[in-house]
This record gives structure tokens, C-alpha cells and sequence, in this order.
């Protein structure tokens, strides 16, 4: 972090400002409805200021804080995807025998505040929405417009789990900006690391000094001891081949009796991507429309098939969400699907934890005397 | 009468050691029916069982409305008759060659002299039997699923 | 933003012929065929722009406005350069009914080509066997029209074809055609008993169990219902085939076809992309599991 500069809290409020002066639509983190939730700045006055986040499975509540920290929360119930692959969107409209494309006008959006976890989930959407053989278009332009000022953790909540996924606490490529705030009684500060040029530019119109080597220290250590004090983590172990190995495990029963189906881990969770169509016409049917929106796996009708669907039962959806998240994400896109952010737990009515479905998963495999062979099928 | 290399090949005889399969040779014969020749009809006393080598024969069996209703065809490498070996020892169906058959005929009455007298022997061959009324079992379940019915008549 | 994802945004510009992956490309009606009483076979023409060619194996997404979109195997002549396409479907749905209802004229959506192909070309100098149950002869019938179009790159073709009755056998003609050939060994089989029909009565696997093979030297195309294609791969495999030589054609739902709505996963594979062909040593552990 050599050449680090540190900003105040009137700089950071200084560097929305001039965000929305180049022309960016600034999302950040706001309180509205008892939750932080993302939405559109108008100003540093709209951050979170002094307000924390109590996150166990099954609950989210807001709590006020000793200091005035902006980034002292977590695993809300938005993630960033919301902006960059939306819930709803038009595709394309047809009239007569023509097919126009929806053109969304173009619009940079800059995300301020933005985990580890959610960094690397930004990334694998990049990987799985714009790396394939036929990226989708409007994704892509909207990442490409983005301007991202990441926050380090340094005070992770219940239900993170980001160290053992290896996504975080430190932010890892992928911003222009990364800061990481420390508050105490002196001082309200934000060390900035610069990740691009974009970054550097926009940094040298704010007010700001270096940093110096003892604050350079002090934040890269709050945010390493974050490592130790996450909530909860998942087993370390190679998790595509448990899940791999599990397909007739006891435990999707287990799961069954507990889990709703409602799909908001799905909703919640930032790098869930599964879309849907659907169709309209006006009344006269010369006018016809497409549009895309969120999916999700738990529905009973994601896998609709001759009629009727091929998972029927709970415990094979839940099967599927937790199988693809974990495991067949890496054979389909390279990587894990889950960034350890721990929304899918917090937001979960029931309380089910992947980390601990995950750790009985093992458990089961072990007493079954399975998996002691290796794999039968190809990798 | 065939020699044995006639009858190797076929699931009924692959369990039988060369002597047992010559025993059986003894009571087999090639025979020939000309297109339309009835080979049984339904309800009659069953004897005789024959492996296919070359054409098609029907299974049938009268449905008044609808008339004779092939059920199943067996062609080549297809064994004919099993209702010989259990009681009722009738045949449930009516087989009649569509077009020129040649067959191995065995003589069920010499096979089951020599199963009764020598279990050794009439062990493998049950077995086989029963492969081949496996197979068909399964085929004829895998049409009671109706596979290729449209998702619409259900 | 960095500069790897720049040129993925303008890659995806120009990909899709400068449009969006998921804007359909008009194509007119220019034939109709009813294969039975609810197969259609549509000969489809751009009215512009047309798509990358075909090959068999590979499946279309067929748009009508209004009504929806889904995922249609190629059906037709792999070596027609013209920028046709042929597409067999079967109205067993709202969209697949709005798609058999049109008629010469007409202008629907199609995006493609997407998926595995058949792999012809992997199978020269050996023997092909083809099964098909049902509709799947449809898929399958690329494959005979491409290797009978290079008859001599292959050794013996034989197609086995089940229907549930001689009124539901697409394709007819050519299948008689097919079986005058002396190079082409076709058996026909019908699952229920029908009045005026000669031919075989039984499971497509029973004249499949009765085929003499050399089974190093054959590759198996399958295609046809999940439960025929798994029946039909244990008797191949029973008959000495290797799983890695049988190749089946896998269906699950599709929104997108193009690897972005994560639909059609099977496991490990995303059908969309890592199929709709899949080799049996890949997809038979797959298929063995219950609601996967």
C-alpha cells in the first residue's frame, strides 16, 4: 500500500460529491426500513452513520453504535447484483416481424462500500454472465461503466465466513478505490488504497493526505485480525467433492423438514444469477414484449420438463442450491460459487446455515465410510 | 439335427459345459415354416420352444372388435415358448411365422427328461430361460410406461 | 473498470452479430410438413441476417412473440449452407403449439446455433449405430442425412427406430427410403399393436439387443426419452460397448440456451453448453440420480 492516502469523513462525503458531479449514479449503504440497504446517494449524509448490524441465522437487526463508523455493518439483505444484473429487464419488443432490442441508456454507476465478499461475487457474475461463449451485453456495459470504491472489514459480523472462502476480509482486485475506515476517539478516518487509474485520478481532486507507515500498519492489521474473528467458517475441506460424493447423503431429508423453499437465499445471495423469461402481448398481439427476471432453483417450476418438474421434492432442491453453490459452480465457471458473505444464514426464516449443513454433510460422508475410494465420476 | 456351435451364442445355452450342450444338441433340429404357418394356438397344450435365425414371428391373439392383435413380434435370436416348462403347460398366445422362418425346434419333452434326470444340467438351463424372460419382461414393462405419450394425454 | 472487461463488452457486441445474445433473429416459415397428428416439421429461412450453420446435435431457440421460446434441436440436412434450418417439434405445450400452428409465411425468432453436436466426424472409419425413441428420431436424423451424404467415411450404419405406433414413425418416407438402401440397415419397431402393420411389435430394445456388433469399432447416437435412452445405453453396454462410445442427447429446461440463466443444469453439466450431447461415461452416473 505504498502511496496510501488517508481521507476524513467530510473527504469521503467530498468523494460522493464528486462522483455524482463526473455523471455517476453513487450507490451506497443507507438505514431505511429498520435494514442498511443499497440505494442511491444523494449525499454522504445518506451513509449509515454509527449504526451496526446483529446478524445470526434467521435474524438481522440494526444497532445503534458507540462512534459514528459508516461502514460498521453487514450481510444486508441486498447485494450489488441488484444494479449490475437487475431483478427486472426488459430483453427485447417485437412488432410485426422485427425484433428490437431493449436499449438501456447508458449510465455509470459508481458502488461505495463494498465487502470483500461482494467484490469477489462481482467477480464470479463477471465470470459466469460476461466470460461464457455468449456474454450477456447489457452486463457487461454496466460493468464496465462501474466505478468501485471497496471497504475492508475489520469488524465482521455473525454470520461471515469470508476468510475460509478465501474471498476476504482484504479486498481483492477489482476496485479503483479500497478503504478502510478507523474511527476512535480522535480521529474518523478512511485509508485509501488506489486499485486503477480511474481510482488515482478521481482521488487526486479530493482533499486528502498520505497516509503514513504506522496508519498503513494499523489498517492492514484491522482488517487481517478480521480474519480470526469471523462468525462462523466452513469446513476446510474440498468442498466440490463432498458435495460430489453426497448426492444420496441422508442429510437432504434432514434439510427438508427444516427448509421453507421461499428462495431467500437466493434473493439474498449475491452471486445467484438464474434468470427467467416472460412473455406479453398488448391486446391486439401485434405488440410483443420479453423481459428477464430473477429466478430461483427453489421453485418448483425452475425445472419444469414434459409436463411436470424434475426436482419435486424439498430436499432435491435444496440439494441443488447448495450442490451448485459449493460444488458444480467450479466445474461449470472455474471457482466456488459462495464468497462467504453469510446472507443466505442471516436471511434464511428458518436459520439454516451452509456452513453447518456443510460440516454435517462431512460428518455423514465419514460415518458412511464414503469417499474413502475417491471420486468415481470424471472431475 | 444342429450342432452345437448353432446353439452357442444364445443366452438360453451359454451356461452349459460342452458336454451338457451336446446332450442338449441331441434335442434340437433346424426347421423351416413357410409365411402364414401357424405355429401354436392360444390355449393348446404347449410343447416345443424354438430359437429364431432368420424372419418374424407373431404373437397374437383374438380380440372380438378389434381382431387378431399382434402383441409382440420375435425375429432373429429370439426364443419362441416358455409356456412348456410351468404349468399350466398351455400356451397363453398364438405364434404364426409373417413372413419365412428358419428356426432351431427343441424338443421340450427330451430337454425336460434330461433337466429331470440330471439337475446339473437343468439348473443353467432354467437360468437361461429365465434371462431371456427377463429381457422380455423389461422390454414389455418399458411399453406399459408409455415413454413417447405426449405430456398432454397425462 | 479494468481493460479485460472492456473487450469483453465489445466481444459481446460483436458476437451476436452486433445484437444481444437473447434478441431473436427473424427467420420466415417457408415449409411446413405434419409429421403425425402433432409433429411438425418447419423449414425455416432468415429474412436477413442469418445464423452460423448447424451441426447436428445442436439446437436452435424457437421464438414466438407473445407466447415464448424454447429450446429445438436441428432436424434437417447439416451440410444445407444457405442459412435454412429445419426443425422438428412436437406441440406438447403453449409455445411448442403456437410454433406447429404457423404456417408457411410466418415470422418467428431464432437464436443459435447452441450446444454439442453429434461429433460425426469423431466417428469416421467406424460403424454407427443410431436409436431413437419417439421424437428423438428427430435429432438423430442429421446424423443419417450427414454420414449417408459421405457414405464411404463410414463402415456399417444402422438406424433402430421405436414409436409408440406406425402413425406416430416420423419421417416415413425417408425411412423407407433409408431401408431400400443396402447400405443402411434400418429396423423399425412400434410399442402397442396396430391393425395393418407388419413390422416388428416390441421395445425399441429388443432389436437392439439382437444387432451383431463389433463394439470397439461402433459409436452409438441415442436419443429419445430419458428412460429409453438409459435402457437402451445398458444393452449397448451389455453388448461390450464402451460408455465413452455411446453418446445420448440430454433435454432439461432451458430460458436462455446460452449459459446465462442456469436452468438446464444436470449436475456438473450445463446442457446448454456442455450438451445436449453428453457421452454415457459422463452422463450415466448423472442419470442414476433421482431429481438431480
Amino acid at each position: 500500500m505504498t502511496g496510501a492516502a488517508v481521507l476524513s469523513r467530510a473527504g469521503l462525503d467530498e468523494l460522493i460529491a464528486a462522483l455524482i458531479a463526473e455523471g455517476y449514479r453513487v450507490i451506497g449503504p443507507t438505514v431505511r426500513d429498520d435494514a442498511i440497504v443499497l440505494a442511491e446517494l444523494g449525499s454522504g449524509a445518506q451513509l449509515p452513520s454509527g449504526w451496526g448490524v446483529d446478524s445470526a441465522p434467521g435474524r438481522y437487526r440494526l444497532r445503534r453504535r458507540a462512534d459514528e463508523a459508516v461502514f460498521g455493518h453487514s450481510a444486508g439483505s441486498q447485494s450489488w447484483k441488484e444494479f449490475l444484473h437487475p431483478s427486472q429487464q426488459l430483453l427485447w419488443s417485437a412488432d410485426g416481424d422485427g425484433f428490437s432490442p431493449a436499449r438501456d441508456e447508458p449510465v455509470r454507476i459508481a458502488f461505495l462500500g463494498v465487502r470483500a465478499c461482494d467484490l469477489a461475487a462481482i467477480a464470479k457474475l463477471g465470470v459466469v454472465l460476461g466470460g461464457g461463449a455468449h456474454p450477456d451485453a447489457a452486463f457487461a456495459r454496466r460493468r464496465a461503466g462501474l466505478f468501485v470504491v471497496a471497504a475492508g472489514c475489520t469488524e465482521p459480523g455473525g454470520v461471515c465466513f469470508c476468510a475460509s472462502m478465501g474471498t476476504g476480509p482484504r479486498p481483492g482486485p477489482g476496485y479503483d478505490l479500497a478503504l478502510t475506515e478507523r474511527t476512535d476517539a480522535q480521529d474518523h478516518r478512511f485509508v485509501v488504497d488506489v486499485g486503477s487509474p480511474a481510482g488515482e485520478r478521481v482521488l487526486s481532486g479530493l482533499t486528502r493526505r498520505s497516509a503514513n507507515g504506522a496508519e498503513i500498519d494499523d489498517a492492514r492489521g484491522a482488517v487481517e485480525d478480521a480474519a480470526a474473528q469471523m462468525g462462523r467458517e466452513m469446513p476446510a475441506i474440498d468442498l466440490r467433492q463432498l458435495l460430489a460424493d453426497s448426492r444420496e447423503s441422508p442429510l437432504w431429508a434432514n434439510v427438508a423438514d427444516r427448509c421453507l423453499a421461499c428462495g431467500n437465499c437466493t434473493m439474498v445471495c449475491p452471486t445467484c444469477f438464474c434468470t427467467t423469461t416472460q412473455d406479453s402481448t398488448d391486446l391486439t398481439g401485434e405488440h410483443a414484449e420479453r423481459s428477464q427476471h430473477w429466478a430461483s432453483c427453489f421453485d418448483v417450476d425452475f425445472s419444469y420438463l414434459h409436463g411436470g418438474s424434475v426436482r419435486v421434492s424439498g430436499a432435491s432442491r435444496y440439494r441443488q442450491w447448495i450442490t451448485h453453490k459449493l460444488s458444480t459452480w467450479h466445474d461449470q465457471f472455474g471457482s466456488s460459487g459462495c464468497v462467504g458473505c453469510g446472507r443466505c444464514i442471516a436471511w434464511c426464516p428458518v436459520g439454516i446455515d451452509i456452513t453447518a449443513e456443510a460440516r454435517r454433510l462431512a460428518e455423514l460422508r465419514e460415518a458412511s465410510g464414503a469417499g474413502e475410494e475417491g471420486p468415481d465420476e470424471q472431475s | 439335427m444342429s450342432s452345437p456351435d448353432e446353439l452357442a451364442g444364445s443366452a438360453l445355452f451359454d451356461r452349459l459345459t460342452a458336454a451338457q450342450l451336446a446332450a442338449v444338441t441331441e434335442a434340437v433340429r433346424e426347421v423351416t415354416f413357410a409365411p402364414g404357418t401357424r405355429l401354436f394356438d392360444e390355449g393348446q397344450i404347449a410343447a416345443g420352444c424354438w430359437l429364431i435365425r432368420d424372419g418374424q414371428v407373431a404373437l397374437e391373439t383374438a380380440i372380438p372388435g378389434r381382431g387378431l392383435v399382434v402383441v409382440q413380434t420375435l425375429g432373429p435370436g429370439d426364443v419362441l415358448g416358455w409356456s412348456w416348462l410351468v404349468p399350466p403347460h398351455r400356451w397363453h398366445f398364438s405364434a404364426t411365422a409373417t413372413g419365412a422362418v428358419r428356426a432351431l425346434q427343441l424338443e421340450t419333452s427330451q430337454l425336460l427328461a434330461l433337466a429331470d434326470a440330471d439337475p446339473a444340467l437343468g439348473y443353467p438351463l432354467a437360468l437361461g430361460l429365465f434371462e431371456v424372460l427377463l429381457a422380455r419382461l423389461q422390454s414389455t414393462r418399458s411399453r406399459l410406461l408409455d415413454l413417447y405419450g405426449s405430456p398432454r394425454e397425462r | 473498470m479494468s481493460a479485460d472487461i472492456q473487450s469483453t463488452a465489445a466481444a459481446a457486441v460483436e458476437h451476436d452479430g452486433g445484437g444481444e445474445t437473447m434478441l431473436p433473429v427473424p427467420h420466415r416459415v417457408t415449409g411446413r410438413r405434419e409429421e403425425s397428428h402433432d409433429c411438425v416439421t418447419l423449414r425455416l429461412e432468415p429474412c436477413g441476417r442469418a445464423l452460423p450453420p448447424f451441426a447436428p446435435g445442436q439446437f436452435a431457440m424457437l421464438a414466438r412473440p407473445g407466447v415464448g421460446e424454447i429450446a429445438i434441436s436441428i432436424s434437417g440436412d447439416p451440410s444445407a449452407r444457405d442459412g435454412s434450418l429445419t426443425n422438428t417439434i412436437r406441440d406438447v405445450g403453449a409455445v411448442s403449439r403456437a410454433l406447429c400452428r404457423t404456417r408457411p409465411g410466418h415470422v418467428i425468432g431464432v437464436r443459435g446455433p447452441y450446444g454439442t453436436s453429434w461429433g460425426l466426424d469423431t466417428a469416421v472409419g467406424r460403424d454407427l449405430v443410431i436409436v431413437a425413441g419417439g421424437v428423438g428420431l428427430a435429432p438423430v436424423r442429421p446424423i443419417l442425412l450427414g454420414a449417408l451424404a459421405a457414405r464411404d467415411a463410414y463402415r456399417r450404419i444402422v438406424l433402430v427406430a421405436g414409436a409408440r405406433s406406425p402413425a406416430e414413425l416420423l419421417f416415413r418416407d425417408q425411412l423407407a427410403d433409408w431401408a431400400a438402401r443396402p447400405d443402411v440397415a434400418v429396423e423399425l419397431t412400434i410399442d402397442q399393436p396396430a391393425a395393418g402393420w407388419d413390422g416388428a411389435v416390441g421395445f425399441v430394445t429388443e432389436p437392439l439387443a439382437q444387432l451383431r456388433l463389433a463394439p470397439a469399432q461402433t459409436v452409438a447416437f441415442v436419443c429419445g426419452p430419458e428412460p429409453m435412452m438409459r435402457f437402451s445405453a445398458s444393452v449397448l453396454l451389455s453388448k461390450g460397448m464402451a460408455a465413452g462410445d455411446i453418446r445420448v442427447s440430454l433435454e432439461r429446461n432451458m430460458k436462455c440456451g446460452a449459459g446465462l440463466c442456469g436452468h438446464c443444469q444436470l449436475g456438473p453439466l450445463l446442457l446448454c453448453r456442455d450438451g445436449p450431447v453428453v457421452d454415457y461415461a459422463r452422463a450415466q452416473a448423472l442419470l442414476d440420480v433421482r431429481e438431480l
